[in-house]
């Protein structure tokens, strides 16, 4: 019999430690699953281990004990460069601090991830990466250094970066974090009509318990541990 | 890697370059710099070398033949007890001429040698000549002239009168051109000839050549051999010297070798008699060598220095690609570029700069004085140069950016994103 799975991420008591200045514990067996097209809200205290969660989550940090599955493949032990390859393919980011590259413009930062992946031809690439810019309604930038659009609009290109491999999962880690509460506003926005109208799955933390409430459902982390999902 | 990966790392290095002129001209400038000074140092010692290797290689002979009495000769002594301790005291050297015994037969039978491409007796002997009140200390070979002319091209030498001339002229003589110019005389003067015996003769210059280096043509003259043989009352057998000429100059050591086992004469093949030549031209390729060495070693440095620099300051921006899917690999290959593009540009601008330094070098005015007859620098354009320097340009800029490089790929993103 084979299960239908509707769950796009995975983790099987995830287990981490930080050595360094002292051993201690700071993810204590997370076993958490997020079903397609859900928007997850993850909360807690500053210093509960959010950020390093994401990192698990995000295949960039391999330090860990535990199992971790996304889009139905299991990650856990896998090298760098397959990491680095499913990253490109899989998943997106959007991060506190945008983080685009300033020497390009706006198209050519929401192209690259698209370019490295290599599945289309760069007529496509730069037809869909429009097309992602004017859901986010930042089409008229598209020509224009990074360096000259404002902190939401900056947030706002990193989202259709994010978007352009039409990833499984787009993971956030603060991403209204440096925003005024409009731009919060538009960017929540955003997630809401990616997850309801084209079926995106989005994890994003947060400290904001506005944007959290209105999220489909708020895992809260306390000292290492899942303490409500 | 795919192809359009290598495109995406190419243009973003592009970017990097470009987004940072000056970083990337002063790195490329050191580039420059380096290979420019090498192709010019290297193309004027590699002119100078090659010019005075024809100069010497043409007026030395690939085997030279004589009779050498300052050979260690073993004491009675030693021949009849060759296994005891001898002790001699005050071995002189034995009185004997500096004579190739039985030469007809030696010329005979060395001339059979098909590995001979020319074979020429020579008598020479010092003297004194005369002209005026002038008097200069000099030599005379006594030569079959012709077959001089096989071994050391003596017609295209020739700067006045024709070497037959010394054939139809039995007391003749052809004098090299610094001599002729000490002595005022031209061709048609006549000069007296003196032996150290103490015999003279007057003799008519037929004919003035110049071989191009000062301690051949300030001091020697051609004449016909038998004529020697007259002015030192020798007879017709009397020769001094055999010179020989190769059809592969490569085999001088060996056929020497035997020549000299064979008729227990000396025989000297061309790269011994010419070692301390050697000696030089080795000397002057280490300091070319050395030289640019340092100089592009020193670019290497600049180049590190700024793809360090560049890294440091581009953190964020590795750290985001690997975030997005960019491996390690993808990674070190932007800046792999981008150091290899400095080194290839700014090589090829310093081949440029070096053929045009070399231009000029070679147009610069330059006396050789009485030592060479020279009027310009020697320059040498061969291709291989510029091809080893872009290569070596090359080169060192990949080993200068491989170590900036891996450190980029080498980036953790989680501390560079969670630093922020
Ligand atoms: N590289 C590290 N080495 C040691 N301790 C760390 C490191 N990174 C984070 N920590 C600690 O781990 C805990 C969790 O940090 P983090 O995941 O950033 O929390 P959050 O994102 O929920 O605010 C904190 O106490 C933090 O000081
Ligand atoms: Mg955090």
């Amino acid at each position: 019999m084979t299960a239908i799975v509707n769950y796009v991420l995975r983790t099987q008591d995830i287990i981490k430690y930080f050595y360094d200045p002292e051993k201690f514990q700071v993810l204590k067996n997370i076993s958490l699953t997020v079903n397609r097209g859900e928007f997850l809200s993850l909360v807690g205290k500053s210093g509960c281990g959010k950020s390093t969660l994401m990192y698990v989550l995000s295949t960039m940090d391999t330090d860990y004990q535990g199992q971790l599955e996304i889009a139905g493949m299991q990650l856990t032990g896998k090298s760098q460069n397959e990491l680095a390859q499913f990253r490109n393919r899989h998943i997106g980011f959007v991060f506190q601090f945008h983080y685009l590259l300033p020497e390009f413009t706006v198209l050519q930062n929401v192209m690259i991830p698209a370019l490295k992946l290599g599945q289309f031809s760069n007529e496509e690439i730069e037809h869909r990466a429009i097309e992602k810019l004017s859901v986010l309604g930042m089409q008229e930038h598209a020509k224009k250094r990074t360096s000259k659009l404002s902190g939401g609009q900056q947030q706002r290109v990193a989202i259709a970066r994010a978007l352009i491999n039409d990833p499984d999962i787009i993971m956030g880690d603060e991403p209204t974090g440096n925003l005024d509460s409009y731009n919060s506003g538009v960017v929540f926005d955003i997630f809401r009509e990616l997850t309801s109208v084209y079926k995106q799955t989005i994890i994003a933390v947060t400290h904001d318990d506005e944007f959290a409430k209105k999220t489909d459902r708020v895992v809260v982390m306390s000292d290492g541990q899942i303490a409500t999902s | 890697m795919n192809l359009n990966s290598y495109k995406l790392s190419f243009s973003i290095a592009w970017v990097h370059l470009v987004s940072k002129p000056k970083q990337t001209i002063i790195a490329m400038l050191g580039v420059t710099f380096g290979i420019g000074m090498f192709i010019a140092l290297v193309s004027l010692m590699t002119g100078l070398n090659d010019f005075t290797e024809e100069i010497t290689m043409t007026s030395s002979p690939d085997i030279h033949i004589y009779h050498d009495i300052t050979e260690t000769r073993l004491s009675i002594l030693e021949q009849i007890n060759p296994n005891g301790i001898n002790r001699v005291h005050h071995q002189k050297p034995k009185d004997e001429t500096l004579r190739l015994r039985n030469a007809r037969q030696l010329l005979d039978l060395i001339r059979k040698d098909d590995r001979m491409q020319g074979v020429a007796p020579v008598l020479s002997s010092q003297v004194f000549y005369n002209y005026g009140p002038v008097q200069l200390n000099g030599l005379i070979l006594g030569v079959e002239i012709l077959e001089e002319d096989k071994l050391f091209d003596l017609k295209a030498k020739m700067k006045e009168g024709r070497l037959e001339d010394l054939l139809s002229y039995h007391e003749g003589i052809i004098m090299g051109s610094g001599l002729a110019k000490k002595l005022n005389v031209k061709k048609g003067d006549r000069v007296v000839i003196t032996t150290p015996q103490g015999f003279t003769r007057t003799l008519k210059v037929v004919g003035i050549f110049q071989i191009g280096i000062g301690t051949v043509d300030n001091v020697r003259s051609y004449a016909n051999i038998s004529m020697v043989q007259t002015i030192l009352q020798e007879e017709q057998s009397y020769i001094t010297d055999i010179n020989i000429k190769l059809k592969d100059r490569h085999l001088a050591k060996q056929v020497a070798h035997e020549l000299q086992t064979k008729f227990s004469y000396k025989a000297e093949d061309w790269e011994t008699a010419n070692a301390t030549f050697q000696t030089g031209v080795t000397i002057r390729n280490i300091i070319t060598y050395a030289v640019s060495f340092t100089l592009l070693i020193v670019a290497g440095f600049g180049i590190y220095n700024i793809l360090n620099m560049t890294i440091y300051n581009k953190m964020k921006d590795i750290a985001i690609l690997k975030a997005m899917g960019f491996a390690g690999k993808d990674v070190r290959s932007i800046f792999m570029i981008q150091s290899l593009a400095i080194g290839l540009v700014g090589g090829l601008i310093g081949l440029l700069v070096g053929f045009t330094l070399s231009s000029l070098i070679a147009r610069a005015p330059f006396d050789g004085g009485d030592v060479i007859s020279l009027d310009h620098f020697p320059v040498n354009f061969d291709s291989t140069y510029y091809i080893t320097g872009i290569i070596f340009g090359v080169v060192t800029t990949a080993v200068a950016g491989y170590m900036p490089s891996r450190k980029a790929a080498q980036v953790d993103p989680i501390e560079i994103l969670r630093g922020q």
